[in-house]
């Protein structure tokens, strides 16, 4: 399954409950301000890093790029362009999106 | 009706409840689309996460707030076929709640269970 | 493969719109079926043929018309929504005793099952929103 999670992790909870509800071997993008997540050395880098071990995440890049973060991504967050978006919900059986 | 569903075959619908009612509209307006599609005869579940518990709890009183109480609604969701109501234990726990303090008869469910049953969907509808 | 999409919030205020539309515009890209478009909530208010933006902004609604012309997309408005938040075909208007219809070309007016069918006819439904 592929989930989508579009809120900042600083202000709300979304990328928690998502990950609490994301089985091993599933994929979460992080689109809008749910890119926020994926930079380094932040107060949610570590929750981040523990999920890679069991989820495969990706974040928006033309998202990450509007927000300048493209320098901040860390390692094991790959970047996707719209039409990553598009591969990532053919390649999932359905999508969850954590509005 | 598409080849794969001429034969009937219903897919599995979840719709995911995270909100609490009134001050929103996302609750009401998904339970609008709950009682729609019911009409589908798919294989419909709803599951309440989070502040989406809020939405069954008993004694909502909204006389005051001149808006309608959808509360009952809930009830009667089971003269749609609706019967699946999957609620996550720890969202009733974290806010006091308990399985009676909810208008309908669900199922209360662990957080792995639950998800489970949203890895098993066709569509889901979060709103 | 064919997708339907679910847009529930309107222009501008978030960035639910924008991420369909280029979403949308990816998948035709490559090749997919947009099966449906439906717009619910606030989503409804994608539909007015009424927005100015500023000159140097993009037009969210004009665009969906653009892209609906381009590629013959079932842009839907879900009806309940719509005549919550005062959007209305010229139809709708009449039959409601309104002065005027402020629908954009391309969206049509439609009840909620057109989204249930879109569920169960596309091979992904997509929710963007808040």
């Amino acid at each position: 399954m592929l989930h989508t999670v579009n809120k900042s992790p600083f202000d709300n909870s979304t990328l928690q409950t998502c990950l609490k509800f994301a089985r091993r071997g599933s994929a979460v993008l992080l689109i809008e301000d749910g890119v926020y997540a994926a930079a380094r050395d932040t107060a949610v880098s570590k929750q981040v890093q523990e999920a890679l071990k069991s989820v495969s995440i990706y974040a928006l890049k033309p998202d990450v790029e509007a927000r300048g973060m493209q320098n901040r991504v860390m390692d094991g967050v790959r970047l996707v362009d719209y039409g990553g978006f598009v591969d990532l919900v053919v390649e999932h059986n359905a999508v969850q999106s954590w509005l | 009706m598409s080849e794969e569903n001429a034969g009937g075959v219903a897919k599995k619908f979840l719709y995911v409840n995270r909100k609490a009612p009134y001050g929103t509209i996302y609750a009401l307006e998904s339970l609008e689309v709950v009682l729609i599609g019911a009409a589908f005869e798919q294989d419909v579940s709803l599951a309440f996460l989070g502040d989406g518990v809020y939405q069954l709890t008993k004694g909502q009183d909204t006389k005051s707030l001149e808006v309608k109480n959808f509360s009952p609604t809930y009830r009667a969701l089971e003269d749609y076929d609706v019967t699946k109501l999957y609620v996550e234990e720890g969202a009733l726990q974290a806010r006091g709640l308990s399985e009676s303090d909810l208008v309908v008869p669900v199922e209360v469910v662990s957080a792995q269970r639950m998800a489970e049953i949203m890895e098993g969907q066709d569509v889901i509808l979060s709103f | 493969m064919k997708f339907g999409i679910l847009v529930n919030e309107g222009p501008y205020t978030h960035q639910a719109s924008d991420t369909a539309y280029q979403f949308v515009k990816a998948a035709l890209a490559k090749g997919h079926e947009i099966y449906r478009v439906f717009f619910y909530h606030d989503g409804v208010n994608n539909a007015t043929r009424l927005t100015v933006p500023p000159q140097d902004d993009r037009n969210i609604v004009k665009r969906w018309s653009e892209l609906a012309a381009q590629h013959k997309l079932d842009l839907v408005v879900c009806i309940a929504a719509a005549q919550r938040r005062g959007l209305m075909d010229k139809s709708e208007a009449k039959r409601n005793g309104k002065d005027a219809d402020n629908i954009a070309p391309g969206f049509r007016i439609s009840g909620l099952g057109q989204l249930i069918e879109a569920g169960i006819q596309a091979d992904r439904l997509v929710v963007f929103g808040a």
